[in-house]
């Protein structure tokens, strides 16, 4: 059962979320996890940082400076196709959790 | 790649560290940004931006440690920082990095000279294969042996050469001295003699004609075709390319020059060159008594050493019956009969170096080890003094998040450093100080030649010193340096932390084993060195000092034999008639030197041997040895006359029973060459050493050996055209050899004259005693120097982290020898654990040195106590100067930095 745990979800939700966005930079995506999820999910924004840049020096995502649509300089990052791997991966792991979860939920 | 980005951003860290700080800088602005279009105020919105963030400097770390996690550029960060660092306190980092690379120089050339001398094997093709014949315990002392590598006779090789079955060749060598040039300007030469299987068996190529075959031994004793080796031929010849006519005048015959060997290839005998390989030549009389040749072959596959030796000895009774030499006794010859041949390996060559120094050698090593032990004993304190100081700034990062292990590595980075720096200076220390050991081991007229080339296994050897000695002190800080306490830490206003107990027993164990360790170095070289100045002192019972050797050869005078013994004692008349020559004799051995002549003798009913020489008259006088009873040799004592003896007085104890021997009559047993002869004993001269300095360590239970001299003129065998004399002058030798030389050249163009300085051929002997005094004593110095160096940091360290304390005590009225005296205390304590640790281990490592010993037993009280009293002198100097300065602590400034 290889990295059936929870950790890997801000991994996740970083993944799908560029995935879904194409390019983005931290804040947007904190964001876009926010919008999405109705507010349900709140990430510490700090966190999230350490994450980008350990997922870049793996692989799966890459980054450049760029302007956003308030003209301010900030790092963009976008899956490679290592990435897109990754996240399918991720998210098989993560349906097996919810699939698992559920099963004991549900058992009476 | 983001990883090649990273490596060209190499060295421009701070920009990265930029980037991050602006990567989180933008995101908080632009929370910010948000928060104030949702309608907060200005204050609000940088307030929720910032606690929705969390600790930027927390982030920063951990963003740092993610970004490099792939390490390369975070080491070079740590490399930088290291470096930066050693270069903000150059006392620090000098004084390791020297220490380190004394310790690994010092280990490295002595593993270098070891190597050499030991480990490496021939660079021939297979030689693993190689082995060599010899007789199981070697002759006995049966017949003449030329050479210490000589084994095996001639008629013996002879036989081999026709049945050597676990062989798939073989091959006869020996390896001698010859003259080149014409007479009046000659020099001496290292040649071989070699069968024509050496070089195919060995597997050697010409570089350039051919080599030996065995076509050329037919030729061998009139119109030799010789080899030259390759620093031959450079140095000599010119590095000329050959012709038929090349050609070089040896021992006054023309030999033909017909190729060279390959560079790397230098002879079977390690430390020495050969210059000019000959074919074996089989003069037409063999003396089947003569010891002369070593015999090598190369093992089949499927042999081994045990199936081989198995093979010869079954074979030996057959050889040696059919190669027994005439002129001996049934009963002399029964030795040479039970020979039994082995087989040996010699995939390293012959060596008497390595006979002569291999203890010496690994027990050097072992020296040097103790030296790199101390050495990281006293670097492991150093690093841990500094660690502790930089508590605080470690505490600081890990509270900040920096992982355990980032500063681990970093720590292990900075002691890598200097354990790099140490090796690579060590490996250039090493190459200087090999060089000084085979300078020095080299003599007046034998010159060793090692080839040191720092092969992989050298570099190996001290890479893998300083990975240990960086895993040692790297360690041990760092792993103390992540476990302090953080909160701790930075409470202790000035970065230090009082107190602490279990910490500082670490080091104090450190100073105790440097302690202990240095006695061990510090009574070895004491031992050494009281053995060595008891053998330069020792009394050999005769002349050294003011004694020259004149080997005189007139083979090309046109002399006739019957009449050489009479030109003899005219040419001891011409030098006697030189100015500066005191007295002059001649003799048929020279003492003290290594060379042995032994005789069987009986006298009365006692059978046994006895040492024996032929010596002129003047002799006795010359060598200022006194004749206690009877007379001395005198000119009347002639061929003709009745034979007489000189014997010593062990001589008498041994064949006389201890009661004056004078007019009894000693005979000889009969030996090739020397006829059964009966002589008068008609003097007596006191016991002296025979053939070596040390001689008393093989005769200890006999005491002097016996030993008989009888005329020079008297000598009963043929006498070549060679003499030795003995001169003894009041001028220098060195000198006074010149002079000689160019009166007797003067006289006798053709002669040969070699001079010798007696007293400098003696000390060249005890090379090895003077080696190990000389060397042992450097680094028995060089321990206590670190020693002292250790404990003087330790003790400083200790003052000032209970500086509170002497301050309290000051303040309370404790006197300056109080507080001096409670300093020492501490370094008196860890000095009685160390000695007493120290005269343990010294016991038990004298035993292993106690045959490289003179006149010494290894648990001499006397050295173990200056050993104690120089290490108590050492340890007090090192600890009285912080004492003194703590006890000079003004109380109010102690407290107030608290």
């Amino acid at each position: 059962v290889a990295k059936n745990d929870l950790q890997g979800t801000l991994d996740l939700l970083i993944l799908k979320s560029l995935a879904q966005l194409d390019s983005m930079h931290g804040y947007g995506i904190v964001l876009h996890i926010e919008r999405v999820s109705d507010e349900v999910l709140h990430v510490e924004e700090g966190s999230l940082y350490p994450a980008l840049h350990r997922m870049e020096q793996s692989g799966w995502v890459r980054s450049e400076w760029a302007f956003t649509e308030t003209n301010r300089r900030a790092k963009f990052y976008a899956l490679t196709a290592a990435g897109r791997k990754q996240l399918a991966v991720t998210e098989k792991n993560f349906e097996q959790i919810v699939k698992g979860v559920q099963a004991i939920l549900r058992f009476a | 790649m983001s990883l090649l980005r990273r490596i060209f951003s190499l060295g421009k860290r701070s920009s990265v560290d930029r980037e991050i700080e602006e990567e989180i800088r933008a995101h908080v602005a632009m929370r910010t940004e948000g928060n104030l279009a949702a309608g907060m105020s200005a204050e609000q919105a940088a307030r929720d931006a910032r606690l929705r963030f969390g600790n930027p400097t927390v982030v920063r770390e951990r963003v740092e440690s993610a970004d490099l996690a792939l390490g390369i550029e975070s080491i070079w960060r740590d490399v930088r920082h290291a470096v930066l660092g050693y270069f903000k306190s150059p006392a620090f980092a000098l004084v390791a990095i020297a220490t380190l690379a004394l310790g690994i120089g010092a280990n490295t050339a002595i593993f270098q000279l070891l190597d050499a001398v030991r480990l490496r094997s021939l660079p021939i093709q297979n030689p693993k294969e190689l082995a060599e014949l010899k007789i199981i315990g070697g002759n006995k002392g049966f017949g003449v042996q030329n050479s210490q590598y000589a084994q095996l006779t001639l008629p013996v090789w002879q036989q081999i050469r026709q049945t050597h079955e676990p062989f798939s060749g073989v091959f006869a060598w020996k390896a001698d001295e010859q003259l080149v040039g014409p007479m009046a300007d000659y020099h001496r030469i290292k040649t071989l003699a070699v069968s024509g299987e050496f070089f195919s068996v060995l597997g050697v190529t010409p570089l350039q004609g051919r080599l030996i075959q065995t076509e050329d031994e037919a030729s061998a004793c009139t119109e030799p075709r010789a080899v030259v080796s390759y620093q031959y031929w450079q140095s000599q010849m010119g590095g000329v390319a050959l012709t038929p006519a090349t050609s070089v005048l040896v021992d006054g015959q023309l030999a033909q020059i017909v190729g060279v060997t390959p560079p790397q290839f230098s002879g079977l005998v390690v430390g020495d060159n050969f210059d000019i390989a000959f074919p074996l030549c089989t003069p037409p009389q063999v003396r089947a008594e003569v010891f002369d040749y070593s015999v090598m072959g190369r093992l089949k596959p499927g042999w081994n050493q045990e199936r081989a030796t198995a093979y010869f000895s079954s074979l030996s009774a057959g050889i040696f019956a059919a190669t027994a030499p005439a002129g001996y006794s049934t009963e002399g010859l029964k030795t040479f009969l039970n020979y039994k041949l082995g087989v040996y390996p010699a995939s390293g060559g012959v060596s008497g170096l390595r006979e002569a120094y291999d203890s010496s050698l690994w027990l050097l090593l072992a020296i040097t080890g103790l030296v790199l032990l101390i050495a990281c004993a006293n670097l492991a304190n150093l690093m841990l003094a500094r660690a502790s100081t930089r508590q605080r700034e470690m505490a600081l990062r890990t509270a900040l998040g920096a992982s355990r292990s980032r500063l681990v590595r970093q720590m292990l980075i900075e002691s890598g450093i200097l354990a790099l720096a140490g090796a690579a200076l060590g490996v250039a220390l090493a190459q200087i100080f090999s060089r000084i050991l085979i300078w020095s081991l080299s003599t007046q007229d034998s010159s060793v030649h090692l080839s040191l080339t720092t092969d992989w296994r050298v570099l190996l050897f001290a890479a893998a010193i300083a990975a240990l000695t960086c895993a040692v002190f790297g360690t041990v800080p760092a792993l103390r340096a992540s476990r302090s306490n953080a909160v701790g830490a930075m409470k202790a206003g000035d970065g230090r932390v009082a107190g602490g107990h279990e910490r500082f027993s670490v080091q104090r164990l450190m100073v105790v084993t440097q302690i202990s360790v240095s006695m061990v170095l510090l009574v070895g070289a004491l031992l050494f060195v009281h053995s060595f100045r008891n053998l330069m002192t020792i009394n050999p019972g005769m002349r050294e000092s003011g004694i020259t050797l004149v080997r005189i050869g007139f083979p090309q005078s046109h002399i006739d034999r019957a009449n050489f013994a009479t030109y003899k004692e005219q040419l001891l008349a011409e030098l006697r008639n030189i100015p500066g020559v005191e007295s002059a004799a001649a003799t048929t051995m020279v003492p003290l030197l290594g060379s042995s002549w032994t005789h069987n003798v009986r006298v009365g009913a006692i059978q046994d041997w006895s040492h024996f020489a032929w010596v002129s008259p003047g002799y006795f006088q010359t060598m200022s040895i006194p004749i206690v009873a009877g007379r001395d040799v005198q000119p009347g004592d002639t061929s003709t006359s009745p034979r007489v003896a000189i014997v010593n007085q062990a001589f008498v104890r041994k064949f006389a029973g201890g009661v004056n021997p004078i007019g009894q009559t000693l005979r000889t047993l009969e030996e090739p060459g020397y006829p059964s002869t009966v002589y008068e004993i008609v003097g007596v001269i006191p016991d002296t050493k025979y053939n070596d300095i040390r001689g008393d360590v093989y005769y200890t239970s006999k005491g002097s050996p016996p030993m008989a001299f009888a005329p020079f003129s008297q000598f009963p065998a043929v006498a070549g055209p060679w003499m030795q004399a003995i001169v003894a002058s009041s001028i220098p030798p060195d000198t006074l050899g010149e002079n000689i030389k160019r009166a007797m050249h003067q006289q006798h163009p053709e002669m040969i004259v070699v001079c010798g300085n007696f007293e400098k051929m003696i000390r060249d002997g005890l090379l090895r005693e003077r080696l190990m005094a000389i060397l042992s004593g450097f680094f028995g110095a060089l321990a206590a120097l670190l020693v002292m160096v250790g404990l003087y940091g330790l003790i400083s360290y200790l003052t000032l982290t209970r500086r509170n304390e002497i301050g309290i005590r000051i303040a309370l009225g404790a006197t300056r020898r109080q507080v001096v005296g409670l300093v020492m205390r501490d370094a008196a304590l860890m000095l009685f654990a160390g000695v007493f640790l120290g005269t343990v281990l010294s016991l038990f490592a004298g035993r292993g040195a106690s045959t490289m010993l003179f006149g010494l037993k290894p648990y001499d009280l006397a050295t173990l106590g200056f050993a104690v009293g120089l290490l108590a002198l050492i340890s007090a100097l090192a600890s009285f100067l912080p004492a003194r300065r703590a006890s000079r602590l003004d109380p109010m400034a102690a407290l107030r930095c608290e």
